[in-house]
């Protein structure tokens, strides 16, 4: 990384990033000129109105119920990532330190769990929500995404716990520490950087699905963002400028979070990616 | 200490329960679903066989969805590889406003895929941004949505701008990771930009080039938020990805054992491309010397 004080050159590069740039944005900025306008508006898409309308924001957040799917989302995405990264933590630990033939049977079986994507398990998955009548609460959706998280989390705390030198844990329990309070007071507290990873995988991943949610929360009342935003796009009395508002107003966290966060979400996905 | 160590085996409990709940025992009974005629809400079903899993042979939808699928995989797969290459390319090399345009470049990933593919909806609908643009340039509107080539093409290429920042980070991690001298050397030998990035760039970046693509197959197969959000699979069955006929099947078609059987034949192709996939490569790996 250079300091901000050094001046980069301005080259043909600089033009080149311009024009992808330009693209990448393309969706967001006519999604917004749209956003501004009202339906009587038979304008370009590619201008902005003289006199923003800020009535479609109002009306996705009031009528369109995005208010009360943020509040959804929110609540699913910290309970399901809060469960993740304990469990996940506290698996990763026996995981990394006992190498018995029985651990790595329960590590490798964690691991080709991943290779079964969710959507192929859909069906018999919602016969069993059916079942324990889980369907369309929050009791219901959270462990489902805490399971399809969980592999990847235990994956990477496994292997996180096993860079930490076993020297720490053999002095404290010279020392007398039990198993579990050296893992309370001597690994927990250098977890750090594998949790924020874990925090960021599983809770953009809770954050942005569509798949499960689709299927899994079906009253209007318990929609998350996705779901509403899907909404307006149905055959049923579609409204495109309230849509597009409200499609704004979702990526609206996750953008400022990346931006305040953009050194542990890049290395945090290059992480997850890689391993 | 190993003794008290596997004490601690107690604490991975709680996620093999979890896993065994939501995952095995689904996998399983999905197997016997799809050898069911269940419709997915009556009490009453028939095992019919192996009926399903002869039909998803038969069946013009699914194999209509599945040629979509590969398309979706390799597609996307392909065009993420030569972007993301390119972009990383030019994103290590040294000039004003490069950090902004990889955050850029990156920040789709973290957006939901259902709220991108509405977004480019407004790009691509008939009178959307793309349309204009034809119209003030003489041409006539395109029915971007309407017919199946197109429309499977378009989804592949928004697909690609969206998730390009993923092989872009892999990629700008594996040049950074090549020792600078190499490249120095070859500059010394008088090799030209191409050469040094045929020579020695690319051969070194193999293993990030297996990372991106598995993940950017993976990922193509199992399609489903783009399209709902554009197409929802239409016109008719046109650009449905297995993925979307799953849900179609279930839920607009009733035929649960039906669904479940093209959710195998998900899993199934997912399984052996990957497989496939990683066997070809295995010991092609060029190595630091």
């Amino acid at each position: 990384m250079m300091s901000a004080h050094t001046r980069r050159p301005i080259s043909a590069k600089t033009f080149v990033g311009l024009v992808i740039v330009a693209v990448q944005l393309l969706p967001v900025y006519v999604t917004l000129t749209v956003a501004l306008k009202g339906q009587t508006d038979l304008s370009s898409v590619w201008v902005l109105p003289a006199a923003p309308l800020w009535d479609n924001f109002a009306q996705a957040l009031g009528a369109g119920k995005l208010a009360r799917a943020f509040m959804n989302t929110t609540i699913i995405t910290v309970a399901a990532t809060a469960l993740v990264v304990l469990l996940g933590a506290l698996a990763g630990y026996p995981l990394a330190r006992s190498r018995s033939r029985l651990n790595s049977v329960v590590l490798g079986f964690i691991l080709a769990i991943m290779m079964i994507p969710a959507l192929s398990l859909l069906v018999p998955l919602y016969v069993l929500m059916n079942r324990l009548r889980a369907i369309s609460t929050f009791q219901g959706i959270i462990p489902v995404h805490v399971a399809f998280n969980l592999p990847l989390t235990v994956f990477l705390f496994t292997n996180f716990i096993r860079s930490v030198p076993r020297e720490l844990d053999e002095a404290a329990f010279l020392d007398g520490c039990s198993v579990y309070s050296i893992f309370y007071r001597i690994m927990l507290p250098l977890l750090k950087p594998v949790t924020v990873t874990s925090v960021i995988l599983t809770s953009v991943a809770v954050w942005n699905d569509f798949q499960y949610s689709i299927y899994f929360l079906q009253k209007s009342e318990m929609r998350v963002i996705t779901l509403a935003i899907n909404g307006f796009f149905g055959i049923s009395g579609s409204n495109l400028h309230v849509g597009s508002a409200a499609a704004l107003l979702s990526i609206i966290p996750v953008t400022v979070l990346f931006l305040v966060l953009q050194r542990y979400f890049v290395s945090g996905m290059v992480a997850g990616a890689i391993k | 200490m190993e003794k008290d160590y596997a004490k601690a085996n107690i604490l991975y409990v709680p996620v093999l329960l979890i896993l065994a709940m939501y995952v095995v025992y689904p996998f399983f009974d999905g197997i016997r679903i799809a050898f069911t005629n269940w419709n997915g809400f009556s009490q009453k079903f028939k095992f019919v066989g192996a009926t399903n899993l002869i039909r998803l042979f038969a069946d013009g939808n699914v194999r209509i969805a599945f040629v979509n699928t590969l398309v979706y995989g390799f597609g996307s797969t392909l065009l993420q590889q030569i972007l993301g290459l390119a972009y990383a390319v030019l994103l290590t090399g040294d000039f004003r406003g490069r950090t902004v345009v990889r955050t850029i470049i990156y920040l789709p990933v973290l957006i939901s895929a259902l709220v991108m593919g509405a977004m480019w909806y407004y790009v691509v609908q008939y009178d959307g941004a793309l349309n204009e643009v034809l119209v003030l340039r003489g041409h006539s509107k395109v029915f971007w949505l309407s017919q199946r080539t197109t429309t499977v093409s378009l989804l592949v290429v928004i697909n690609t701008f969206q998730y390009v920042g993923v092989s872009m980070v892999i990629y700008i991690a594996g040049i950074q990771a090549i020792p600078g001298t190499y490249v120095e050397a070859a500059t010394v030998e008088g090799a030209g930009a191409w050469r040094r990035f045929g020579k020695i760039i690319l051969p070194l970046l193999f293993p990030a080039l297996l990372t991106s693509i598995t993940i950017n197959l993976i990922g193509g197969f199992k399609l489903f938020d783009i399209i709902m959000a554009l197409t929802a699979g239409g016109p008719g069955y046109t650009t449905h990805s297995l993925a979307t006929l799953i849900y179609s099947t279930y839920f607009g078609g009733q035929q649960a054992g039906f669904s479940a059987a093209i959710g195998l034949l998900l899993f199934v192709t997912i399984l052996f491309f990957t497989l496939v996939f990683n066997r070809f490569v295995r010991g092609r790996e060029v190595e630091y010397t």
